[in-house]
């Protein structure tokens, strides 16, 4: 069981200099095994409330749970997938795939089974020696998806993980991940600027305010998963009721997009102004 | 071409031009100051099994006790500085305050505390290479993505696991860097402390024979420290391809 419940959470990162509210009064829930795309302006809190599902950020106020648990910490079945960060430059694909057995303490045995099978699976079988500098963005994204598959995780937590890809090495990761939750069936939350991404990986689609981040619509997409998805009419127009949803939000205006990420949204290791980061 | 060989080459050349340009220096200074090439290499190769090597080995265990004991204190104090806030705030300002001190003015006080043997030399080097060190290692520490940190830590590593395979790692290109710079400034330290007391080492070996208007004899030790100082810096760049391969892939 891994689904997610935030309520009424907020946090309050210590800025230089001023306070600036990330998210105020949330509330979320994802059902176990349900996909769900998040989407909103620049500097809305996506980032946070991840940091936040993920265990490595305590909220100011409000109850973050998975799974029926109050998070206290990274939690085993968790993964994180960050946008660039996620991969050690230092260690060939197999280590870094292997990291999160590693550092779980699963044996040197099981570990090489298991991120085998993972690497086979995002087909990053044959570069297992390789350095991730010598892999293209496509195979890095694949990497962390791999080390995610072999950590068995049942929440899948990713933060723009495609952003830096170009169109078509895009719409092939988009593919593997939806293959993969439809094998897998895990609790999978997106973080994503792309409209077209968000309608394509979410069943539900949770646009978010202006900061301070708060659930503003859901849009519901019960087709999502469904084979030529992409192609129907109605793609087009859960696409086109989520621009306006976000165009009311002033997403769209001459300010918004991805160029000008906030100071929460920047992957940092955020200090929050009320509280510790939760205990590592 | 291989790797090896090209490097080999590339030596050869360079030792070529250096023997070329020494030769061409020495017979336009004309003095007997500045022997060329072959006189000098003749004195070292008959003086090497006899006179000079008791020196070499000493001046050679100098340099590696002092360099190693100033890597093995500076850089896990400098990385824990970088990483800790909290000892950052203790550290920092004595580290601001002490870095731009010329060690080396403290010398003779070593020299009247640890007598004229192994111990003041070793001390005053290892002081040299901590400070450099430990600076590096602190910005290399700072410097680490805090990304990185967090993707580790949201897999569940902790302090000890983020040292491990985020923080060290990171920090080892620029701390092989240091050292590397660092081998210039131990070897000439090395050759000071070494000129002022003692009767063992390099230093006093090219010291003495300048004083007894022994040219080629000076020349022969100072080559034997010139090959000390590339001998320490292709040890560091063979232990920096062992520890960094990930920095050479791909070029």
């Amino acid at each position: 069981m891994a689904g997610l419940v935030a309520r009424d959470v907020s946090v309050t990162y210590a800025g230089v200099g001023r306070a600036t509210e990330a998210l105020s009064g949330l509330d979320l829930a994802v059902a176990d095994g349900e996909p769900v795309a998040l989407i909103g302006p620049s500097g809305c809190g996506k980032s946070t409330l991840l940091l936040l599902a993920s265990g490595l950020l305590a909220p100011c106020a409000g109850d973050i749970a998975v799974g029926g648990e109050p998070v206290r910490g990274p939690r085993l079945s968790t993964a994180l997938i960050l946008q660039d960060f996620g991969l050690l430059p230092w260690k060939t694909v197999l280590h870094n795939a292997a990291l999160g057995l590693e550092v779980r303490g699963v044996g040197r045995v099981e570990r090489r089974e298991r991120v085998a099978a993972s690497l086979a699976r995002v087909g990053l079988a044959e570069f297992a020696d390789a350095y991730p500098g010598e892999l293209s963005g496509g195979m890095r994204q694949r990497l962390a998806l791999a080390r995610a598959l072999a950590l068995d995780a049942d929440l899948l937590l990713m933060d723009e993980p495609l952003s830096s890809l170009d169109a078509l090495t895009r719409e092939d990761l988009q593919d593997l991940l939806l293959e993969l939750w439809r094998q897998r069936g895990h609790t999978s939350v997106l973080v994503t600027h792309s409209i077209e991404e968000a309608v394509f990986l979410g069943r539900r689609v949770i646009v978010l305010s202006p900061r301070p981040g708060r659930v503003t619509a859901v849009v519901d997409n019960p087709r999502m998963g469904e084979t030529g998805y992409r192609e129907t009419a109605e793609f087009y127009e859960r696409c086109a009721e989520l621009r306006r949803l976000l165009a009311a939000e002033g997403a769209l205006g001459p300010d918004a997009g991805p160029a000008r990420p906030g100071p929460a949204e920047e992957g940092a290791h955020p200090a929050t102004a009320c509280a510790p980061e939760a205990s590592s | 071409m291989t790797g090896w060989r090209r490097k080999a080459v590339g030596y050869a050349g360079a030792t070529v031009a250096l023997l070329v340009i020494w030769q061409l220096g020495s017979l336009a200074v004309d003095s007997r100051a500045l022997p060329g090439p072959v006189p000098a290499l003749a004195a070292f190769a008959g003086s090497f099994a006899t006179e000079l090597w008791p020196h070499l080995v000493s001046s050679s265990w100098r340099v590696l006790a002092a360099m190693t004991l100033g890597t093995v204190l500076a850089v896990p104090l400098g990385l824990l500085v970088g990483r800790s806030p909290r000892a950052d705030a203790v550290f920092a300002p004595l580290i601001f305050l002490v870095y731009p001190i010329p060690k080396v003015v403290f010398l003779p006080v070593l020299l009247v505390l640890l007598g004229l043997g192994d111990a003041s030399k070793i001390v005053l080097i290892t002081l040299i290479v901590f400070f450099q060190l430990l600076v590096t290692a602190r910005d290399a520490a700072r410097a680490i993505p805090p990304g990185s940190v967090l993707s580790v830590r949201s897999l569940g590593a902790g302090r000890a696991d983020v040292f491990r395979h985020v923080v060290v790692p990171a920090a080892l290109p620029d701390i092989f860097t240091a050292l590397r710079i660092g081998t210039g400034t131990a070897v000439a330290v090395l050759f000071l402390s070494e000129s002022i007391g003692g009767r063992l080492g390099l230093g006093y070996y090219i010291v003495d024979a300048w004083g007894r208007l022994a040219y080629d004899a000076m020349f022969a030790g100072i080559l034997a420290m010139a090959l000390l100082g590339v001998a320490l810096y292709e040890l560091l760049e063979l232990a920096e391809g062992r520890l960094c391969r990930w920095t050479r892939v791909g070029r």
